[in-house]
């Protein structure tokens, strides 16, 4: 058939010549580019005791927030889990009680709160979603696991670790 | 004085009974142009008139007097002439005033819809959504009382009330003696049981319902979940209460009823008051009939996810061979 684009090239199948028979030149030529690359710099970089340098708005592992004070911002709303598409995020909301007005930032909080990294597409929905600045994905790459249920992250690995105070 | 009358509300004209008020001529054509209303509940006798969202502009008071009325006027109080022309969503300036109304309406409220109960169902919240700023212009400390525990079932957060009265009404109309009303007046007004005394009534959990924000809310549901994730399901029950029917939307979070409220029609008002034991007492499935999953309006926010079908189509086609090579793989607790 006729091509439209006249982009066709065709080739010609000549039988190989002396030089081309002896294959040593072309090994030589192979082996020479082969070599010439011990010698270049890395593309690679030898993660994960090496990282890349991450762009300003990569989006990585979730952390929870905490304000000034060191008070868990959360609130538990649910608006992070509604916005996710990937219906990767749960909660339980519980009553702060009197005596911990210092760990919770409002009267209500996540008493659980679970992240299926498996589900999650690092979209960052729920960073917008969020009313009280309390999630952002703002961590490294989600490290890899064996099983299924390790990836399922509870507030221990997501709050941010308490602020250290100056004495 | 039987007699029909015509209105016209944005261009649309409907024959009413005369002595309508201009809101239940809007409400008798439905749609957009029904003003909202935030005190007004047509199941009260006597309310209304206090909110003032429900502002429409009458062009043509009726037939016999054509005059346009001077100012805006309420419609949930205003009765309809014959000939009267009104003005709802069709007028900038009922809009302009309905975004100021709201603006006050929201001075005192301190818009913890993260932490509220009543998010996701909220008037207060959708008018604000409609009409309402990003940002408030009032920069004075805002009211703030303490939460009153109202009998051990309902919570009062006065920080919330936007006085509409409602709560107020529901407890002349349905209880022969009512032991809350509003303390105080002007700036100072806030809805009390005087010394913070029980109210102690069959029916008195049905001032949470007729609360449009979330000043009055269920203590069995308090940071239960969010409105949004819970299913309504339409059940009903054979209620002992002579002036209970049963009638009631479960509120259900996997196999828990969560909540128990009246059912609640298209314009966010109950069906038919329940009384306390239906309400409070009742939560489990063996107690009810279930009827139907309940009917949410697109635009709502509970609507996502609800299946107005008891058992959804399934989105995977089941396969057994897979569900059980995957059952291994799911239940590891051990790396080999």
């Amino acid at each position: 058939m006729e091509s439209l684009s006249n982009k066709k090239k065709v080739l010609e199948q000549k039988p190989l010549s002396f030089m081309e028979r002896m294959y040593l030149p072309a090994i030589v030529k192979g082996m020479g580019i082969t070599i010439s690359h011990l010698f270049k710099k890395e593309a690679t970089v030898r993660y994960p005791e090496v990282e890349r340098e991450f762009s300003t708005n990569f989006r990585g592992m979730h952390s929870l927030k905490r304000d000034e004070k060191g008070r868990e911002r959360c609130t538990a709303c649910g608006l992070c889990a509604l916005s996710c598409p990937a219906e990767a995020i749960t909660m339980i909301a519980a009553e702060r009680k009197p005596e911990e007005k210092h760990l919770y930032r409002e009267e209500k909080y996540a008493a659980t709160y679970e992240i299926n990294m498996l589900r999650c597409i690092f979209c960052g929905l729920c960073e917008e979603a969020c009313p009280k600045e309390a999630i952002y994905l703002d961590g490294p790459i989600v490290p890899a696991d064996y099983l299924r249920k390790d990836f399922i992250y509870g507030k221990d690995k997501l709050v941010e670790a308490p602020l250290e105070m100056k004495k | 004085m039987s007699e029909k009358v015509k209105v016209t509300i944005d261009g649309i004209t409907v024959e009413v009974d005369n002595g309508t008020t201009i809101l239940n001529a809007a409400r008798q054509i439905g749609g957009d142009i029904v003003p909202p209303a935030m005190c007004y509940y047509s199941k009260l006798q006597g309310s209304g008139g206090k909110c003032r969202t429900c502002i429409v502009k009458v062009t043509k008071g009726s037939e016999k007097d054509p005059r346009p009325m001077p100012k805006l006027v309420a419609s949930c109080r205003t009765t309809v002439m014959d000939g009267m022309e009104v003005l709802n969503i069709t007028s900038p300036e009922v809009l302009e005033a309905r975004a100021g109304v709201v603006e006050i309406l929201l001075i005192n409220h301190p818009l913890d819809c993260p932490v509220c109960d009543q998010a996701g169902e909220c008037d207060l919240q959708n008018l604000g959504y409609e009409h309402g700023l990003q940002k408030t212009r009032y920069e004075f400390e805002r009211r703030t009382f303490e939460r009153i525990d109202i009998g051990d079932k309902i919570q009062l957060h006065m920080n919330r009330c936007i006085l509409c009265y409602r709560c107020v009404f529901t407890a002349d109309q349905i209880t022969n003696k009512r032991v809350h009303g509003i303390l105080n007046r002007g700036d100072h007004s806030e809805i009390s049981t005087y010394i913070q005394q029980a109210v102690d009534n069959d029916f008195s959990g049905n001032v949470i319902d007729v609360c449009p924000v979330g000043a009055l809310t269920d203590k069995t549901f308090r940071f239960k979940n969010r409105v949004w994730f819970t299913k309504p399901v339409d059940a009903h029950r054979n209620c002992d209460h002579e002036k209970c029917n049963g009638k009631v939307t479960l509120w259900y979070k996997g196999e828990d009823v969560l909540r128990v409220t009246a059912r609640k029609d298209q314009f966010g008002e109950v069906e038919e008051f329940i009384c306390n034991t239906c309400r409070f007492d009742k939560k489990a499935t063996s107690d009810w009939v279930i009827e139907h999953p309940t009917h949410i309006d697109d635009t709502s926010v509970i609507a996502s996810n609800h299946y107005e079908t008891l058992k959804p189509l399934p989105v995977i086609k089941p396969n057994a061979a897979l569900q059980a090579a995957n059952e291994i793989e799911l239940h590891k607790t051990v790396k080999y």
